[in-house]
C-alpha cells in the first residue's frame, strides 16, 4: 500500500492524526490519549493488516519523551512508524500488549530505561536492571553513574 | 557485583506452595542456557506452568555507549552483541551509516560482505547444531560441527585478523582487501563441507530418539510467531515468510539465486530443519560468488569525520538468528543522538513462556535449543 493510501486509511480511523512523509516510511504522530484507539484500530483493520511490531523504543529529547512504534504488515509488506509524545516529568501511555504481544517485553525495557509508565500492562517490572533501580533511568540523557561509567 | 540474591532466595528450589506448585531456577549459570540467562520456572509436578526470564547478567548498555562513540567507532561495539554473527551485525551498522551519508559502496565490497555474511551464517548454525545436540545428550555432533566451523574461522582469521569479532566492515566498504589465499581456502571448505554434510543427517536428523524429542514439542503457530515479533528461523519454522534477504534485499542479495527456507511443522523439529536447510542455501550463495568477485576498490572514499544529517535511519538485516534492526536518530553531529538495536534474540526469547506452558520440564531444553538464544544479543 502506498504512503497516500496508508495516510487515507489512518485519517479515516483518527482524523486528528498528523503525518510526516519525509522519511523512508510514513510517520504518524498522535497524542497519548488518542494512541489506544488508533492501536486497536490498526491491529484489527484487515486492509492495513499491521500485525508485526518489529521495533518499540523511546527517545529522550530532554524537553519531552517520544515513544516510537515501528509496524509492519506481513501480508502486504508496508510499514508505518507511530510516534507518541509524552510528558517528561510524568510519562504515561497505555500499553499495546493486547494488540502486539511482543510489546510486553519491549515495554518493560522502556519502563526501566526511560521510566515510562505503561498503563494496563500485565506485568510491569524490571527486566534487565537489578533490583532497586526503580527511579533511575539509564537511557535518559541526564543519567550519570560515576561508578559504572557508560560514557566513554 | 553479584545480584539477584533476593530472587534466588524467594524461589529457592523445592518449596511447594499451597497449590502444589513450586519454582526452580535454571541459570544464571547452567549449561543449557549457553550463557548467563536466568529462568525461574513454576512447575506443577513435571508440567511447566510458567517460565519467567530474568535478564541483564551481561547487560553492557551498548545503546548508551554508542551515544558517545563516533560513526566509525560504534560498529566495533556491535560485534559484541551477537558474537556468533558479528560480521552481520557490523554489516547492519555500516548499511545504516551509508544510508544516512548516501555513500555508494563499490561492487567488490558488496560481494565480499555477502560472502562473509554467509560464511558467518554457516559457522553460527554449525555451533548451534553442535550445542543443541549436546543439550539433548548427544556429545559427538559437537566435534563434527566444530571441525567444519574451524575451517571457516581460519578463513576469517586470515582476511579479517580475528576469528570471532571480525570488525571487518567499515562505512563505505570493508577494512582491507581479501587475503590472496581466500578463494582457494573457501573452495577447500566447500569441498570439505559437501563431503561431510551427510554425516549431519546420519548422526542427528534421522535419529529416532532425536526426532521423538523434537517433533510436536514447542508448538508455535504462525499467528503467535508474528504477534510475538519472532523472526529468522524461529518464525520460518512456522511458515512465516520473514527472510529480510528476500523481503528487503540489501547488498547484492536481490541478484542472487537462493530460496527462502520455510517449514510448516511449527514445532522444534521444523525450526531445526530450517537451520539445516539454510546452511545449504548459504553454500549455494557462496558457490555463485566465489568465482565472480569483481575487481576494483574494496572501500569507497569517505571523509575522515562522518556526520549523519539530521533525521532518522533504520536498516534491517537477516542475521543467523533473525531480523536485526539498527535505528539511528541523528541530530547532525558526529555521534548518534540515540541508537536502538532491535535484536532478534530479545523477541524470540519472549515467546519461550508461551510455547513452554503445559509441556514437561524435560522438553524445555529442546525448545530453548531451537530458539537459538545468544544471551549477549538479548541483553545488549
Amino acid at each position: 500500500m502506498s504512503k497516500e493510501l496508508l495516510k487515507f486509511r489512518i485519517t479515516e480511523m483518527l482524523p486528528s492524526a498528523s503525518f510526516d512523509e519525509s522519511g523512508e516510511w510514513l510517520n504518524v504522530e498522535v497524542t497519548a490519549a488518542e494512541w489506544p484507539t488508533l492501536a486497536g484500530a490498526l491491529c484489527k483493520d484487515s486492509h492495513l493488516a499491521l500485525d508485526y511490531m518489529f521495533c518499540l523504543t523511546c527517545i529522550d529529547w530532554k524537553t519531552h519523551l517520544t515513544m516510537v512504534y515501528h509496524l509492519h504488515s506481513t501480508s502486504f509488506r508496508h510499514n508505518i512508524v507511530v510516534k507518541v509524545k509524552l510528558d517528561r516529568a510524568k510519562p504515561e501511555v497505555v500499553s499495546v500488549c493486547k494488540c502486539w504481544r511482543t510489546a510486553e517485553f519491549h515495554e518493560r525495557e522502556v519502563y526501566e530505561m526511560f521510566g515510562v509508565n505503561f498503563l494496563n500492562h500485565p506485568d510491569l517490572r524490571l527486566l534487565i536492571l537489578p533490583d532497586g533501580w526503580e527511579g533511575k533511568n539509564p537511557l535518559r540523557k541526564d543519567f550519570e553513574d560515576p561508578i559504572n561509567m557508560i560514557r566513554l | 557485583m553479584y545480584r539477584e540474591t533476593q530472587i534466588i532466595k524467594e524461589t529457592s528450589p523445592g518449596i511447594v506452595g499451597e497449590t502444589g506448585e513450586f519454582t526452580i531456577n535454571v541459570g544464571p549459570q547452567h549449561p543449557a542456557t549457553h550463557g548467563v540467562l536466568h529462568l525461574v520456572i513454576t512447575l506443577s509436578g513435571e508440567t511447566i506452568m510458567k517460565v519467567e526470564p530474568h535478564l541483564g547478567y551481561i547487560h553492557r548498555s551498548i545503546e548508551k555507549m554508542c551515544e558517545s562513540l563516533t560513526y566509525r567507532q560504534f560498529i566495533y561495539v556491535t560485534s559484541r552483541m551477537d558474537y556468533l554473527s558479528s560480521h552481520i551485525n557490523n554489516h547492519a551498522c555500516a548499511l545504516c551509516v551509508e544510508k544516512g551519508m548516501q555513500i555508494e559502496v563499490p561492487e567488490r565490497a558488496k560481494v565480499i560482505r555477502v560472502l562473509m555474511d554467509e560464511l558467518t551464517r554457516i559457522a553460527s548454525h554449525e555451533l548451534w547444531w553442535g550445542a543443541m545436540a549436546m543439550d539433548l545428550g548427544a556429545f559427538t555432533p559437537f566435534f563434527h560441527a566444530f571441525r567444519e566451523r574451524e575451517s571457516i574461522n581460519e578463513i576469517m582469521e586470515e582476511t579479517c585478523g580475528a576469528r570471532l569479532t571480525m570488525n571487518y566492515n567499515v562505512p563505505g566498504g570493508v577494512m582491507q582487501d581479501l587475503h590472496p589465499d581466500f578463494q582457494r581456502k573457501v573452495k577447500e571448505f566447500l569441498k570439505l563441507y559437501k563431503s561431510k554434510i551427510h554425516e549431519y543427517d546420519e548422526l542427528v536428523t534421522g535419529n529416532i530418539i532425536f526426532q521423538n524429542r523434537m517433533k510436536g514439542v514447542g508448538i508455535l503457530s504462525a499467528k503467535d510467531a508474528i504477534s510475538y515479533g519472532c523472526s529468522g528461523p524461529t518464525a520460518r519454522g512456522s511458515a512465516v515468510s520473514s527472510d529480510i534477504r528476500k523481503v528487503y534485499p540489501y547488498g547484492i542479495y536481490d541478484k542472487l539465486e537462493f530460496d527462502e527456507v520455510l517449514e510448516t511443522g511449527c514445532d522444534s523439529f521444523a525450526r531445526y530443519m530450517v537451520r539445516i536447510r539454510e546452511m545449504q542455501q548459504s553454500i549455494r550463495i557462496i558457490e555463485q560468488l566465489i568465482d565472480n568477485i569483481p575487481e576494483g576498490d574494496f572501500q569507497a572514499k569517505t571523509k575522515a569525520v562522518l556526520k549523519l544529517p539530521k533525521g532518522e535511519f533504520y536498516t534491517k538485516v537477516e542475521t543467523a538468528r533473525g531480523e536485526l534492526g539498527v535505528y539511528i536518530v541523528s541530530e547532525g553531529g558526529t555521534t548518534p543522538y540515540r541508537i536502538k538495536f532491535r535484536s532478534p534474540g530479545f523477541s524470540n526469547l519472549s515467546v519461550l513462556d508461551h510455547i513452554a506452558r503445559g509441556s514437561k520440564i524435560g522438553d524445555l531444553v529442546a525448545m530453548m535449543g531451537t530458539l537459538d538464544l545468544v544471551i549477549p544479543d538479548i541483553d545488549r
